[in-house]
Parts: C-alpha cells; structure tokens; sequence
C-alpha cells in the first residue's frame, strides 16, 4: 500500500449513564494506509459508529469518554491534542461523511458557502476563492450545473445528492483520510452504486485512506481492502477481505456469512442465521461478547476475552476455539460445504 | 383463478396549495399496475423508493382507496366491496409492517396487540382468545409470559415477531409484508426471514413481499415484480431474474446490489446509472425509464409507455414479462443477444 | 414523493429518511424502564416541582377531607367555621394570631384557621369539577378533530378559537344567568369554557400519532374509527395533557377566586378563598391583617404548587431536554 496513516491502538471508549457503564469500544486496534480502505463491519451495537467518533473525538463527554489506547496519526497521537490542535486535524487531515446527509448539512445555508466555510477555515484562502473551489469541487463530485447548485439550500438537492455534497465537503480540504459512516443507508441502491463511485474516485484523487463503516457485508466485499469485524465494542477478527471472506476463522463471521441471501445463489438455500438477540451493552460479559449467542463457546469464554491469534499473514482473530477445531467446525457448515471451491 | 388480481391499478395523490387548497398536480405514485399472486406463492414486489411499491401494497389491502383499476381476492372485487363484506376480506388479508418500532401501540400490552383483532371480530370468548394469542406467541417463537409485557421490553427482532403474530391471528391466507426486515440487524434478518418461510409451509400462505432489498427478494420470492415510478417495468421468476433480466433497469438495479463475496465483486460488470429518479409528480412522457436508459430511442420511447409484453423465458416454462421496446433477449444457453435497437 | 412508511415511534425523534431506519442507533441509549418510571426519575431530581408535588398532595388530603365533611354534615375542623362570637371580635376587627387560634379570627370572631381549610373544599371542588368537564368535551372534540381533519377540523378548532376569544368573565356571568347563581355553575361554567385548550393541544398530538403504523395495523385489522381514535391514538397523546391537567387545576382554582373575589359564586357565610380574600380586604388598612393574609397564602401556595408540579412534568415528559 502505501504510507501508514493512522496507527488505532487498545482504543476504549465507555459511556458512564445512570443505568450503568457501557463499553462501546473495547480494545480496539486496526492501522490504515495510504489509498487503503478498511471496512469497518457490525451490527448494532458494535460499537463501531462510536470508534470512528473517537478517532475524531467527537464522543459526547459526558457521557462518554475515552479510556485508553492510542489514536496515532503519522506520528501524533490525537488523544494527546487540545482541542484547538483537534479542531485543526478535523475536516483538514480527517474527514468524515455521516448517514444521513439532511441533517448533517445546515438547512438554513446554501451548499456551496457551506463548503466554502470548511475551506476558509482551514486553508485560510479568501471568500471568492473558496466560493470558486467549493463549485469545482460540487462538480467534481459529479454534480451537474454545479454552479447553480451551489447558491440553493439542502432541501433543494435529493438524497444522493446531499451525500455528493457532503463528500464535497469531506474532501475540500484534502483530508488524508476519509471516514464514512454508513454513507449509503439511507439512499436509494442505484444511488449507492454512484456514491460508492465518487468516495473510489475521490480516493485515487488524492491519495487518501478510506475507513468505511458499514453493516452491509456486500459494500464491504466491493470497496474495502481490509476489514474488521466488530461486535459487542470488540474485535472479532481482522484481515485481508479475501482472506476474512474466504478463510474465516470467528464463529461470527461465519454467522453473518451465513445469514445473507445472496444475488448470486444458484440453488436456494435455506438461510443460517445466528440465533438469539443482539448484546446488551450495559450486561456483557468480562469476555467475549459473543458468548450466549455462539454455537461452539466454552465456559472460558465467558469469563476471558481470548487475545489476538494470527492465522495468517495480515489476519488475526480473536476466539478461544483451537485451530483445528475450528477449521473442522467450518467444513461442515452449510454455507463453506457449498461455496468453498 | 389467481388469488389475488391487480388490474391496472392507480392511485394518483392530489398536490394541494395555495390558501384554498387548490389541486395544483397529482403524484403518480401507482399509474397502470397489473400483475397475479397464485395462491400458495410468494410474489415480490421490488423498486427504489419512490416506485409506488408500498403504495401498491396498501392499496391491495385497502388501507388506501385507488384511483383507478381493480384489485379482486379471490374473485371478489375489493375495491367496492361493502363494509361488512370487508370485515370479512380483512379476516383473510393482513399486513406486516416495515418499522418495528412504531408498528406497535406503545400502551397497550403485547397479548392485547395481537388479540385484538380477535376481539374486533368477535371470535371466541375471552378464555379462548387467551390461549389463541398463547399459541400465536408459541408458533412465532416466543412465550406465553412475554405476552403480559410491553413493546418497549422486546427487541426489534422480538417485536418483528409480534407483528407477525398479530398477523396470523385471524388464520389469514395472504399476507403482504411490507419491507418486513429492513429495520433488522442482518443476524436477525435471517431468522425472520426463515420463520416467514417456516410459516408460509405450515399454514399455507400466499405472501407479498415488498422490499428494497433484492437480494432478500430473490431468496423469498417464487416471482419477482420490479416496479419503477409507479410502473411495472418486469415480472420474472425469481431463478430467471439474475440470470437474464430483459429491462434495462432490472440491470442496473442487479449491478448496483453489493454482494458479499470480494472475487465475485471484482468480476462484475458494473452498470451506473445517471441522474437521480425523477419526481413522481412530473413523469416522463413515454417510457418512465427513458431519460436515463442507455438503450432509449426518440421513437417509440419517448411517446409511449411500453406494454408489459412476454418473453421467452426459459422454454416458455417460467413467467418473465418486459415493459420495454428494447429488452434484453437470452439464447437457450443464457446469452445475452440483441438489447440494442434494430 | 416518498412512501410514507416509516412513522417515528412515541417516544424517539422524528427521523426524515426515506428507506426505513436500521437497527437501534449506535450510540448507547439505556434501556428503557418503563412508561413512567424514566418520568418520575427526571422529576425527582426538579425539586422545585417536588414541593409542588407536595403542595398538591397536602391539598388533595384537606380538600378530599372537607368534601367528605360536607357531604357527611360533620365538622373535620378546629373550631366551626361559621361560629360567631363576638367576644373574640373586639371592636369588631378580629383577633390577631394566638395559641388557641394559629390564624387568628376574623371580624365575626370565627376562626381563620377552620375557615381557611374549610374553604379548601370549594377549591377543591372547581379544581375536579372544572376540569373534569373541561376534559370530557376537549378529549372528545380534541381527537374526532384531529382524526377526521378537513371540515370538521375547521369547525371544532374555530369553535375553539371563539371560546379562546371570548372574554372569560363576561361568558361566566352570561352562564350563571341562564343557569342560576348556584356556586356549582360557577364550576360548570370554568369547565365549559376550558375545554378549548384541552383540545387544541391533544389535536396537535393526534396529527402526528394517527400517521404512526400501529394506527395503521389497527385499521387493517378491521378497527372502527372509533376505536382506533380512543383506544390507539388518545392514549399515546395523553403525555402533554398530564401537564395541562396540572396547570389547568391550579388555573380553574386561581379562576374561582378571581370569581369569588367579584362576588360571584359562594355566597356568605359558606367561605371559598376568594371570597374571603374580597370581605377581608377593607380590615386591612384597620390592622387587622391575618384575615386577608392566610386565605391569600393559602390560595397563591396551592396555585403555585400545580403550576410547579405541571412545570416539572413538563420537562420531564420532553424527550429533547438533555439531562
């Protein structure tokens, strides 16, 4: 790849609320680097919108707070910053792209001087040469007649569009990294396909990491080099996605893997799903949080979250079942049985 | 006899402003849709939003009036039935909802939600309502004692469930689910979609299922509708619809879906649509597709809406109608011939 | 035009996307205790709607008391009421304050105290009656108006505003004509003038709870109208009518008063704060201050404390207010 960027290290994040302490983010630690995406996958729950808040440190505190670990940025650690040297990292190194555009994007201002607001704060340029930058940029995003588009209000642009805008936006500073939380969710799938373009065309643009946060394995499979499977505020596994997606060594990842309907399948197959519910943050366990829920736990798990295990180069995994158990264990499941060629 | 048939259906919502609330426009939100469920079957329903899909689905169940068209179940005519003939279609058709969360009466206790409809129409005496909303909680896999609690005490996965029970409380014989999984957990997904399968074989259900989501279509369905701006633009079985789709969206919308497998996905070929879909209250002369199909023509695709036409599916076996002038046409071995223009 | 499908739930925040919302939101929310539970726990910590809450409490137990005396003809009070004697009336200015009289007695020499809780039952009374009534008509009108929408809206909400409009003393008199001057149509006539702000706040509720899928699912089920609007949608919009309801009472309480002061309503010798408030007001300047100040205190405490009460409530029921 390239330069690494960003150095994540036992990154921990709890949320201090009267009914008790939630351990969204347990531990954390992946690395990017430069023209990398890393896909950052779970449910809900799995704390990974509230990683990527820490990272920029964006966590509301109170109540939340970050505890431990490490968030280095080519040689700086951004938990170490004021929060002016903070500010100055946001939107300037860092930039990040939420869900839902309507209400990321002031309604009361027009688009372009929004982007421009962004380009004078950090680039120190002028208003007239930032009005122009934020056009070229709305058209570099793909959006047509951008000069007209950039004097109207948000609720003049539809949905993808916002979302373009907001990349605009992201990207008006040439951030070295680009963080997108769930940016297609709520948008339409031909409209994904677009945006997912523009974030790939964008990265190649200037040479950024992209960390993509999603619960949609396919987005995943589609734009991320690596990824990270979290659940409960923990990392289950880690790894290359061919390796994550052909050679996976969590009981759930396979899960997930198996409770997908493909577009692809050629003859039905009935769905494995994982039973039972999702985790309840403020009742996990001291180990692992999959436990109660996982097919193959053991009394250990419950009690000790299982450290990092390598099973390959760049694919590490975190689960208390040996080796050749686990690999017996995925042979016989429904989904490996019929897809590993 | 199909069990359900949409003829032409329309429902067309005023646009209303100025001081005297003036009809200024209409929302085309279903304009001209036909298409059967067999019983025992489950039909698809499948567009972005915007297409009318959901429209389409109340409409069926008469949650909203139509404009036009005709909707029968079982022969008899929905649309113009009588109060009292509607009670008694309303035993036989029942809707889940997309959003577990407000589809719900937060104030009222789980066991009177699903019951209610038995109290509605007065079945059984109150002991036997009790054990029938016992064994509703049962089949639907949860228990008896969880009936006596609150919405807010169950999960999204949880109160999917209880939707669903409340469904199957009259013994129905078709359902429309209305995006029932798209608020769910992908975990949870699955198990919803397995217990609507698992139902749909122990009582014999019809189902329509009206989602975003094709890849969860195509799993659940026996035939899939694909609809775009309040029109049908392809019927197809759900084996045919991946392999050999005839409309041109029908093929922008299969490349847009991400699959989970990183080596198929670099395989792909890729088909981006531009432009965003137009309002629904200004449609596209002609084909509603036109202006942003590939394949478009001045004539005939912008004078007229194409008719819903077969093709050759699969021999002749297999149903796939296509709303297009241009469609995409398969050889026997699964080739693609012939999708531009003579 | 989007497929309006997706309804936010009672009590979370609208959400405006299109495609329905995924799972629970990622930033840990607690668990949620319970209807009312959450309510009292952000209510403990307002003190000043605490002492409201007390203010109330002590209310309703002398009040409910003396309405049971009443109508059980027996006295629950220190002294009798409406015992003169004039011995404790020298110069016919009351006496002040004393062991054996806390509140002093008035010009007749009857006791401030027994006259003041006494009094507390007609408070009592208007603050039930008023707003009982006030309720029946607005919960009913309130919900047919915002359920059905279109003319019948337009006719209900503008009757509304005609009651909002009218002047509130002139209606009450224009009542108590048709009526007669019997106190208890001082009460009927504060209900029927109330019910318009009951029903124009459950209205605004109304709107966006009968757009909710649970409406929706009820219908599909076959529900009439008319149990869907009392039975679904009037119970998810009773939280802002609580804190009318508070406000409301300490309000018809204040309002009979006010009545009571011009001489309308309770006549003499059976005492109502406002009453006295009005009869004692020209001992004043003479000295004798207890007689106006104790039923005023008594008057502005109570008031004070169901406007408190309904404050706090209030901010406790709002699910925006950051904690």
């Amino acid at each position: 790849m390239g330069e690494r960027l960003l150095e994540v290290t036992s990154l921990s994040t709890h949320f201090y609320t009267h009914a008790g302490v939630v351990k969204a983010v347990n531990g954390v630690s992946f690395s990017l680097d430069r023209n990398e995406t890393i896909g950052i996958v779970g449910e809900s729950g799995s704390g990974k919108t509230v990683a990527a808040l820490s990272i920029l440190r964006l966590v509301p505190d109170p109540p939340g707070k970050i505890v431990e670990g490490s968030v280095v940025l080519k040689g700086r650690d951004l938990l170490a910053l004021s929060e002016d040297e903070m500010r100055e990292v946001r939107g300037n190194d860092i930039a990040m792209i939420f869900q839902d555009p309507m209400t990321s994007l002031n309604p009361v201002f027009k688009v372009g001087d929004q982007i421009a607001e962004a380009v004078v704060l950090h680039q120190g340029k002028g208003k007239r040469e930032a009005a122009q930058m934020a056009v070229e940029l709305l058209a570099r995003v793909g959006i047509s007649d951008a000069k007209r588009r950039a004097n109207e209000y948000p609720f003049e642009f539809s949905g993808g569009m916002r979302q373009r805008a907001m990349i605009a936006m992201a990207i008006s500073c040439n951030p070295e990294i680009l963080i997108a939380d769930e940016p297609t969710t709520a948008l339409d799938v031909t409209i994904q396909a677009q945006i997912m373009d523009v974030i790939r065309e964008m990265q190649g643009v200037y040479n950024s990491g992209v960390i993509m946060i999603t619960h949609d394995l396919g987005i995943v499979a589609q734009m991320a080099d690596r990824v990270m499977v979290m659940y409960g505020g923990r990392t289950m596994e880690y790894g290359t996605v061919d390796e994550v997606y052909y050679n996976p060594h969590q009981p759930y990842t396979w899960g997930l893997l198996g409770s997908l309907p493909r577009l692809d399948e050629v003859e039905k197959q009935r769905l494995t799903p994982i039973e039972g519910q999702p985790p309840n943050l403020l009742l996990l366990p001291p180990g692992c949080p999959f436990s109660g829920r996982c097919p193959y736990e053991r009394p250990v798990c419950r009690e000790t979250f299982p450290d990092l295990e390598s099973v390959g180069p760049d694919h590490g995994v975190h689960c208390w079942v040996p080796l050749d158990e686990r690999l017996a264990i995925r042979a016989s499941l429904p989904y490996f049985a019929a897809s590993v060629a | 006899m199909s069990l359900v048939e949409v003829k032409d259906l329309k429902k067309h919502f005023p646009i209303k402003s100025g001081i005297l609330k003036r009809t200024t426009g209409h929302v085309y939100a279903v304009d001209g849709v036909s298409f059967t469920i067999e019983e025992g079957e489950t039909l698809g329903l499948v567009g972005e939003s915007g297409c009318g899909k959901s429209t389409t689905g109340r409409v069926i169940l008469r949650l909203l009036s139509a404009t036009g068209g005709s909707v029968s179940f079982d022969g008899q005519d929905v649309m113009n039935a009588s109060h009292g003939d509607m009670q008694r279609l309303r035993r036989d058709m029942q809707i889940i909802f997309q959003d577990p969360y407000a589809s719900l009466n937060p104030r009222m206790r789980v066991k009177k939600i699903i019951g209610e409809s038995l109290r509605i129409h007065r079945i059984g005496t109150d002991e036997e309502r009790l054990d029938r909303v016992a064994e509703l909680l049962e089949i639907v896999g949860l228990t008896a004692e969880q009936g006596e609690r609150y919405p807010h005490e169950f999960s999204g996965g949880q109160r999917q469930r209880i939707g669903v029970a409340r469904a199957l409380a009259l013994n129905p014989r078709f359902i429309v689910a209305d995006e029932p999984v798209s608020a769910l957990d992908v975990s949870i997904q699955a198990q919803m979609i397995n217990l609507l399968e698992d139902l749909q074989d122990q009582f014999k259900l019809t189902y329509l299922v009206i989602a975003h989501d094709l890849s969860v279509v195509k799993h659940i369905s026996d035939r899939v509708v694909v609809m775009y701006l309040g029109k049908v633009v392809e019927i197809a079985d759900s084996s045919l619809l991946y392999d050999r789709p005839g409309h041109p969206y029908t093929e922008a919308l299969l490349s847009a879906v991400p699959i989970p497998d990183p080596g198929a996905e670099r395989a792909r070929r890729r088909i981006i649509l531009e432009g965003d879909v137009p309002s629904a209250a200004n449609p596209p002369k002609g084909c509603v597709f036109h202006p942003r199909c590939a394949r478009a023509q001045v004539d005939p695709c912008t004078v007229a809406m194409p008719p819903l036409e077969s093709t050759d599916g699969d021999a002749g076996r297999l149903s796939h109608e296509v709303a297009c002038y241009f469609p995409t046409r398969y050889a026997a071995d699964g080739t693609a011939t012939a999708s531009t223009p003579a | 035009m989007y497929d309006v499908t997706s309804g936010a739930s009672f009590q979370d925040p609208q959400m405006d996307s299109p495609l329905p919302p995924t799972a629970e939101s990622e930033l840990p929310t607690t668990a949620p205790l319970g209807l009312w539970a959450d309510t009292w726990r952000r209510l403990r910590r307002n003190k000043l709607a605490l002492v409201g809450l007390g203010i109330i409490i002590v209310f309703m137990v002398i009040g409910t008391t003396q309405v049971i005396a009443h109508f059980l003809d027996i006295q629950l009070t220190p002294y009798d009421p409406n015992e003169v004697d004039y011995a404790l009336s020298p110069e016919g200015l009351g006496s002040p304050p004393s062991l054996d009289h806390p509140f002093g007695t008035d010009y007749l020499g009857r006791d401030v105290l027994s006259r003041t809780i006494v009094a507390a039952r007609v408070s009592m009374l208007v603050g039930v009656i008023a707003v009982s009534i006030a309720l029946v008509i607005g919960l009913s009108l309130g919900p047919i108006s915002g359920y059905y929408g279109g003319a019948t809206d337009a006719i209900i909400m503008r009757t509304a505003d005609v009651f909002f409009a009218f002047p509130f003393i002139l209606f009450v008199l224009l009542i108590m004509t048709v009526l007669g001057p019997g106190y208890a149509n001082v009460f009927i006539a504060i209900g029927v003038l109330s019910w318009a702000t009951y029903a124009r706040l459950n209205r605004g509720s109304v709107l966006s709870v009968k757009t909710m899928e649970f409406v929706e699912a009820a219908r599909a089920q076959g529900a009439s109208d008319l149990r869907i609007i009392f039975r679904h949608v009037l119970p998810n919009t009773m939280a802002p009518v609580y804190v009318a309801i508070a406000m409301g009472v300490g309000g018809a309480i204040a309002t009979e008063a006010a009545l009571g002061f011009l001489g309308i309503g309770m006549q003499p010798p059976n005492a109502s704060w406002g009453s006295m408030i009005a009869n004692y007001l020209t001992y004043v300047p003479a000295g004798s201050w207890w007689m106006e100040l104790f039923p005023s205190v008594a008057l502005v405490l109570t008031v004070f404390g169901f406007i408190a009460f309904g404050n706090g409530l209030r901010d406790a029921t709002d699910p925006k207010l950051k904690e």
